[in-house]
C-alpha cells in the first residue's frame, strides 16, 4: 500500500503547530497502524528528520498509551486501540489525517504526545477505596452478587486513553470519571467513601478544566472499551445522592 | 571473545537473610528477627522505587502508608500504564476454595517442581503463604474479580497444575490488579506521602560509601538528567525479555535500570532463564514491532495440533480427524493441552522443526475450540474466552470460532534478575529488587498465574517487612548532595553516554540494531540452545556492540522530548545484557526449566537436569563492558521438595 | 448544598434539567390552552380571564399567574444562566478544533445552544407581542387574546417567527427531556428507548400542538 499522511507536528508544548504531509509506501495490511508509522519514522531518522513523536508502549489494546486521533475519529475508524488498529481498515492511495488529543486539559508536549496526567489527578481525588496494606478481611467475608461484580468490572475495564475526552465537543471527561464511579460505588468494599467519592472526583474533573456533559455521547462511541454512555447518568445519580446527603449532615 | 567466556569462578553467594527451621515457620521468624523503624521516624527516610507496575506500585503504597517518604518514577506517562497491566489470565493463592486438594504446601510444592528445582525453598514457601492475603487485600480495594452466582469468588485452573487456583477478572487480571495498586499509590499521592515522577526514566544508580544511595533520572520530558537521593532504593522496573526485540513486553520496558544496577556492583542471577510462552499470536512479516500472547486459559478448552504430514497446506477444517497430530495429548496423556509453559514452547519448536508448522513460515500450531463449541456450546466459550477471540480477530483478521487459532511460541517473561537474598536486598546494601526485576522465585521457569503473585506479594508483604530491618540498622546515614565526587561521577558517566549516542551521526537507526541483537538471540539463546550456537552469538555480539557506536544514528537534542535517544540508550544495555546471557546459557550445560540445551536431553528428548553440577544460581559479577564476569554460586538446598525428573506424562 | 450545586458541572446540569422540565411542564399547559382557540373567541377569551382568577377567593386576582410568572422567570433565568456558563466552559476546555472535521458532528451540541438562543429571543418578542402588546401589530387590546392572536398569525413575520420557534423547540425537547432524565440520574440502559421515545412523542405534540395555531388562523379555520 502506498499512503499520504497528514501528520500533527509540533515542536513541544510551547510552540505553533502544523501539519505536515509524508508520502509512505510498502505499507503491508497486515501492520498495525503504528507500524506503519514506525516505518515513517525509520525513513525520517536515516533522511536526519525528527520521527513523528507519539505515546505507545504494550501495543496490545491495554495500557491505554496510544492516542491518535485519525481522520477526526480518536483511535481511528475502528472501536479499538490505535495500536489494535490495522492498515487493512485503509485503502491503498489513502489520505489519513493523523492528529494529538485535543482538549485544554491535554496540553500538547510533542507532536501527537500529550499530558493526560489530569487523569490521575482525578483518581487521586477520590478514586480509590482506603484499605491500607495488611487491612482487608478474609475475602469471602463479604460476598458481591455477581450482577454487581460484573457491573463492577465492565466499568473497571477504562484504560484511560482519553479517547472520551478527545471526541467530546466539550473536552469533557465524564465519560472516564464516571467508570471510576460507577465501578467502586456499587461494590460494598467502596460504599463508605460512596459520596465523597463522587463529589471529590467530579471537583477534581472541574477544576483540571474539562468541559462540561451534553450527552452528545461521542466519548462512547469512541471508547475503545465499551464503557456506556449510561455510565454518565449513574455517576450523575450518585452525585446528586451525595449532595443531598453531605447536604444533611 | 575467548577471554569472554573464560570467566573466573568466585566466592560463593549465600543467602545470609533466610532463617533456619522449619519452612512454614521462617517468614514470621525472620519478620519477628528483622528490626523495626519507629513510626515517628520514618518519615525522615526517603525511599526511592523504580517502576509502577505491581511490585513498585503495590510496594510504594504500602510504604507510604507505613509512614515513609517515598520517590517514585516510572517512564510511563502515567503509573497506571505498567506492563503488568497487560497480564491476562489470573493470580494464583492456596485459597482452597474449591476444596480440591490445595494447600499452601501444595501451591510451593507446585512451584518449586514448577521451577525444575532452582528456586529457593525459603522464598517460594513464603510467596505461597502470602498468596491467601494478597486475595484478601485485592478484594478489599475493589479489584473486581470474577464471581460465581452465590456471590463468592470464581477460580479455574491454569497451566502445569492440577487445582483450580487461578483467581481471574475475565481476560484482564493483570489490570484489575495493577489498577488496585495504582489506586492505592494515587491515594498515597494525593496525601503526600509519594512524589511521584511519571515520564522520568532511571539512568544509573548512585552507590556511595557502598551503599545504594540515589538515582540518576532523566526527565522525558525535557530532557534535564536530574539526581534523586535517598535511603534506600527499590528496583521494581521489570524483566528483560525485550533483549529480543520481539516479545510480548511492552515496546518501552527495558532492562537499563537493572543493568546499571549490576554494573555500579549488584549480581545478576541466571539471566539465561527466559519463558518462551507457548499460547502467542505468530508473526505476520518483518514489520512486526511486538507479540501478542493469548492467555495460557485458552489450553484449558482448546486443543492443540498440527498435522501429521510434512508441508500438508490443506486449511485446517478440510485436514481429517485422523490426519491430525494432537501431539501434547499424545506426548503426555495425564497433562494433555495443560502441560507447563516451557514444555508446550518446546513441542511447539519441535513439531514446527519437523516441517509440520502451519501458517506462513511453517511458524505455527493450531490451537482448536471446534471441540468445545461443540460441548460447551459457542455462547460459554463466547463468555469464556471471548475477548481473546475478538483480539486474535482483530490482529489476524480470522474468525477463531470458525478456523482454528494459529499460535506459535514468544519470549514472555524473564525469571533471571538481581541476585537477591531472602529480604530481597540485593548485594549492594540499601538496593532491593522486587518483582520480574529480581531472580528469585521462579527458578528456571515460571508457572502460570504466579508472576501476579509474585509482583504483589514482594511489593505488598515482602519488602515493605524487610526494608525496615535495613532502615533500623543504618539509621542516620550521611546526607549526599550532587557535589559528592562519586555523584558528580555518575551524573558525568551519564551524560557523556547521552552525548556520545547523540554525537556518532552514524546510517543506522536505533531499532536496526535492536531488531539485530534480538533475532540473534532468538535463534541462538531462545527455545533451544548449543554450546556452538552461544559461541556463535557471543562472538557477534562484541561486534554488534562495535559498529552500534560507530553507526548509530540518533536524531535531535538531549534536551527535548526524543523518543530516539530513549530507545537507543536502552539498546546500549541490551547490547551488554545479551553477551551475559549467552555466556550464562553456555555455562550452564544443563536443561533446566526455560533453558534447554540440546546436548542435554533424555533420550526421548526431553530435559535432562543435571542437579550435581548445576544445582545452584549463578550470580554473575560485573567486571567491565565486554571482559568476563566473574561467576559467584549459591547453592540450592531441597530439604522438602526433592528433586526429580519433572514428569507430566 | 446550594453551594455544591452551582460550583459542579454536574450541579448546574442538574439546575438546567430541573429548570427545563419546569418550563416543559408549563409548555404543556399552555398548549392545552392554546388550542382552546379552535372552540372560538369566546371560549377562549373566557379561558384567559379564567387563568387571572385561578385559586380565588383564597389568591386575589392574577396572583396565581404572577406566581407562575415568578417560577417560570427564575427558571428561565436559571435554566439560560447554566447553559451560558456552561457553554464558556465547554468551548474553553476544546479551544481548538480538529483539522479534520468529521461529517458527523455534534448535532445535539449545537442544536441546544442555537436553539436555546433562538427559544430566548422568541421568548422576548412573543411576550412584547401578545402580553404587554409592545410590538403587536394591528392595535392590542387588553382582555381581547383572541383577536391579538388572529391579528399576529394574520402577518407573515409573525407566523415565520413562530413556526421556526416552535420547531427549535421541538428540538430542544427532543434533546432536552431525554438530557434532563440522564441528568437526573434515572436513565438506565433499559429505560432509554422509553425516555427516548417519550421525548419524541413530547416534541411532536407540543411542536404540533402549537403550530396548530398559526396554521389555523393562516387556513382561516380561525379567525
Amino acid at each position: 500500500m502506498k499512503l499520504t499522511l497528514r501528520v500533527w507536528r509540533q515542536k513541544n508544548a510551547g510552540a505553533e503547530g502544523a501539519m505536515s504531509t509524508y508520502e509512505v509506501d510498502g505499507i503491508s495490511s497486515d501492520m498495525s497502524f503504528l507500524e506503519m508509522l514506525d516505518v515513517l519514522n525509520e525513513r525520517l531518522i536515516l533522511a536526519g528528520e525528527d520521527p513523528v513523536a507519539f505515546d505507545h508502549d504494550c501495543r496490545e489494546g491495554i495500557c491505554g498509551a496510544c492516542s491518535l486521533v485519525i481522520n477526526g475519529d480518536a483511535h481511528g475508524p475502528e472501536r479499538t486501540t490505535t495500536c489494535q488498529l490495522h492498515m487493512r481498515s485503509f485503502q491503498d492511495g489513502d489520505t489519513i489525517d493523523i492528529e494529538p488529543w485535543r482538549a485544554s486539559a491535554f496540553p500538547v508536549i510533542k507532536d501527537l504526545v500529550v499530558d493526560r496526567s489530569a487523569f490521575d489527578r482525578i483518581i487521586q481525588a477520590g478514586g480509590y477505596v482506603t484499605a491500607p496494606t495488611g487491612s482487608a478481611p478474609e475475602a469471602h467475608a463479604t460476598p458481591v452478587p455477581k450482577a454487581d461484580a460484573d457491573f463492577a468490572f465492565e466499568h473497571a475495564e477504562c484504560i484511560g486513553c482519553g479517547a472520551c475526552v478527545a471526541a467530546c465537543p466539550n473536552g469533557a471527561a465524564m465519560l472516564f470519571t464516571s467508570a471510576k464511579v460507577n465501578h467502586l460505588n456499587v461494590l460494598p468494599q467502596g460504599a463508605p467513601e460512596r459520596e465523597t467519592r463522587v463529589l471529590d472526583m467530579v471537583a477534581q474533573m472541574d477544576a483540571e478544566g474539562f468541559g462540561g456533559c451534553t450527552l452528545t455521547g461521542e466519548c462512547a462511541t469512541a471508547c475503545p472499551k465499551g464503557i456506556p454512555l449510561v455510565s454518565i447518568t449513574g455517576m450523575n445519580k450518585e452525585w446528586l445522592r451525595a449532595a443531598r446527603k453531605v447536604g444533611k449532615r | 571473545m575467548t577471554d569472554y567466556v573464560n570467566y573466573p569462578t568466585g566466592a560463593p553467594v549465600t543467602d545470609a537473610k533466610a532463617p533456619s527451621g522449619p519452612v512454614h515457620e521462617r517468614w514470621d521468624k525472620r519478620r519477628f528477627e528483622a528490626k523495626l523503624v519507629n513510626p515517628a521516624n520514618r518519615r525522615k527516610h526517603t525511599i526511592i522505587v523504580v517502576g509502577t507496575g505491581l511490585a513498585g506500585g503495590s510496594a510504594g503504597a504500602t510504604l507510604a502508608e507505613q509512614g515513609y517518604h517515598v520517590v517514585q518514577f516510572c517512564y510511563q506517562d502515567s503509573p497506571r500504564r505498567a506492563h503488568s497491566i497487560a497480564a491476562q489470565g489470573g493470580i494464583n493463592a492456596a485459597k482452597n476454595y474449591r476444596n480440591d486438594g490445595d494447600s499452601i504446601h501444595r501451591l510451593f510444592y507446585d512451584t518449586v517442581k514448577g521451577g525444575d528445582f532452582r528456586a529457593r525453598e525459603s522464598n517460594v514457601h513464603r510467596l505461597a503463604q502470602i498468596s491467601v492475603e494478597i486475595i484478601d487485600q485485592c478484594v478489599a480495594q475493589g479489584v473486581p474479580f470474577a464471581r460465581e452466582y452465590g456471590g463468592l469468588l470464581d477460580t479455574r485452573s491454569f497451566g502445569g497444575v492440577q487445582v483450580s487456583r487461578t483467581f481471574y477478572a475475565r481476560g484482564q487480571t493483570g489490570q484489575q490488579l495493577l489498577l488496585g495498586a495504582y489506586q492505592a499509590l494515587s491515594r498515597q499521592i494525593a496525601a503526600g506521602n509519594v512524589e511521584m515522577h511519571p515520564r522520568t526514566e532511571m539512568l544509573d544508580l548512585i552507590v556511595v560509601d557502598g551503599r545504594a544511595r540515589g538515582i540518576v533520572a532523566r526527565d522525558l520530558v525535557t530532557g534535564r538528567v536530574d539526581t534523586y537521593f535517598a535511603d534506600a532504593v527499590v528496583l521494581a522496573s521489570g524483566g528483560y525479555g525485550n533483549v529480543f526485540y520481539l516479545s510480548t513486553n511492552a515496546m518501552n520496558s527495558n532492562a537499563t535500570a537493572v543493568w546499571r544496577a549490576h554494573r555500579r556492583g549488584a549480581y545478576f542471577a541466571n539471566p539465561c532463564f527466559t519463558q518462551i510462552h507457548p499460547t502467542c499470536i505468530p508473526r505476520t512479516g518483518d514489520h512486526q514491532s511486538k507479540l501478542t500472547l493469548m492467555s495460557e486459559s485458552l489450553r484449558n478448552d482448546g486443543r492443540i495440533w498440527v498435522p501429521k504430514a510434512k508441508g500438508d497446506n490443506r486449511p485446517p477444517n478440510q485436514i481429517p480427524e485422523g490426519e491430525r497430530d494432537y501431539y501434547l495429548e499424545r506426548i503426555y496423556p495425564s497433562f494433555g493441552n495443560l502441560v507447563p509453559r516451557d514444555i508446550a514452547s518446546r513441542a511447539a519448536k519441535n513439531v514446527c522443526d519437523e516441517g509440520r508448522g502451519v501458517g506462513p513460515g511453517g511458524q505455527g500450531v493450531y490451537l482448536d475450540f471446534a471441540d468445545a463449541i461443540q460441548r460447551m456450546g459457542r455462547k460459554a466459550v463466547e463468555a469464556k474466552y471471548g475477548n481473546l477471540f475478538d483480539m486474535y480477530q482483530r490482529i489476524t483478521d480470522e474468525d477463531p470460532y470458525e478456523v482454528p487459532m494459529r499460535i506459535y511460541p514468544a519470549v514472555h517473561y524473564t525469571m533471571g534478575g538481581l541476585w537477591v537474598d531472602y529480604d530481597l536486598q540485593t548485594t549492594i546494601p540499601g538496593l532491593f529488587a522486587i518483582g520480574e526485576a529480581n531472580f528469585s522465585d521462579h527458578g528456571a521457569n515460571r508457572l502460570g498465574a504466579s508472576a501476579l503473585m509474585q509482583g504483589l506479594a514482594d511489593g505488598y508483604f515482602v519488602l515493605p517487612a524487610t526494608i525496615n530491618d535495613y532502615l533500623a540498622r543504618n539509621p542516620r546515614q550521611e546526607p549526599v548532595t550532587t557535589e559528592h565526587p562519586d555523584v558528580q561521577k555518575v551524573l558525568a558517566e551519564t551524560e557523556d553516554r547521552l552525548n556520545l549516542l547523540l554525537s556518532v551521526d552514524g546510517d543506522r537507526t536505533p531499532d536496526s540494531f535492536h531488531r539485530e541483537v534480538g533475532e540473534l538471540m532468538w535463534e541462538f539463546c531462545g527455545m533451544a540452545r548449543t554450546d556452538a550456537g552461544l559461541r556463535k552469538a557471543l562472538e557477534r555480539i562484541p561486534q554488534i556492540r562495535e559498529e552500534f557506536w560507530r553507526r548509530i544514528k540518533v536524531p535531535g537534542t538531549g534536551e527535548e522530548f526524543n523518543q530516539s535517544l530513549e530507545k537507543a540508550n536502552r539498546i546500549v544495555d541490551y547490547l551488554e545484557l545479551a553477551e551475559l546471557m549467552c555466556l550464562d546459557a553456555l555455562h550452564r550445560a544443563e536443561s533446566c526449566g526455560g533453558h534447554f540445551r540440546e546436548e542435554s536431553q533424555t533420550p526421548d528428548g526431553e530435559a535432562a537436569r543435571r542437579d550435581d553440577a548445576f544445582g545452584y544460581a549463578a550470580a554473575w559479577e560485573f567486571t567491565g563492558t565486554g571482559e568476563a564476569p566473574v561467576l559467584h554460586k549459591e547453592d540450592l538446598v531441597f530439604e522438602y521438595v526433592h528433586p526429580t525428573q519433572r514428569s507430566y506424562a | 448544598m446550594a453551594r455544591t450545586m452551582w460550583d459542579s458541572t454536574v450541579g448546574k446540569k442538574t439546575v438546567m434539567a430541573v429548570s427545563g422540565l419546569i418550563m416543559l411542564l408549563y409548555l404543556v399547559a399552555h398548549m392545552i390552552g392554546n388550542l382552546k382557540i379552535y372552540f372560538g373567541a369566546g371560549e377562549f377569551n373566557h379561558y384567559a380571564h379564567w387563568l387571572r382568577t385561578v385559586g380565588e377567593p383564597f389568591m386575589h386576582y392574577e396572583w396565581t399567574l404572577w406566581l407562575i410568572r415568578i417560577v417560570l422567570v427564575v427558571a428561565v433565568v436559571a435554566h439560560a444562566t447554566s447553559a451560558y456558563q456552561l457553554s464558556r466552559r465547554d468551548i474553553k476546555a476544546r479551544p481548538s478544533k480538529y483539522v479534520h472535521a468529521r461529517p458527523r458532528s455534534s448535532y445535539a451540541t449545537r442544536t441546544m445552544r442555537w436553539g436555546g438562543v433562538i427559544l430566548g429571543l422568541f421568548i422576548v418578542w412573543h411576550l412584547l407581542d401578545l402580553t404587554t402588546g409592545t410590538v403587536h401589530s394591528g392595535g392590542f387590546q387588553e382582555g381581547h387574546p383572541y383577536q391579538n392572536v388572529v391579528d399576529t398569525f394574520s402577518t407573515w413575520y409573525g407566523d415565520v417567527v413562530y413556526i421556526v420557534a416552535m420547531l427549535a423547540l421541538g428540538l430542544h425537547i427532543r434533546h432536552g427531556f431525554w438530557s434532563a432524565a440522564q441528568t437526573l440520574g434515572v436513565g438506565s440502559r433499559a429505560r432509554d428507548r422509553a425516555l427516548k421515545t417519550v421525548a419524541n412523542v413530547l416534541a411532536l405534540l407540543l411542536t404540533a400542538g402549537f403550530i396548530a395555531v398559526p396554521v389555523g388562523v393562516m387556513t382561516g379555520v380561525v379567525s
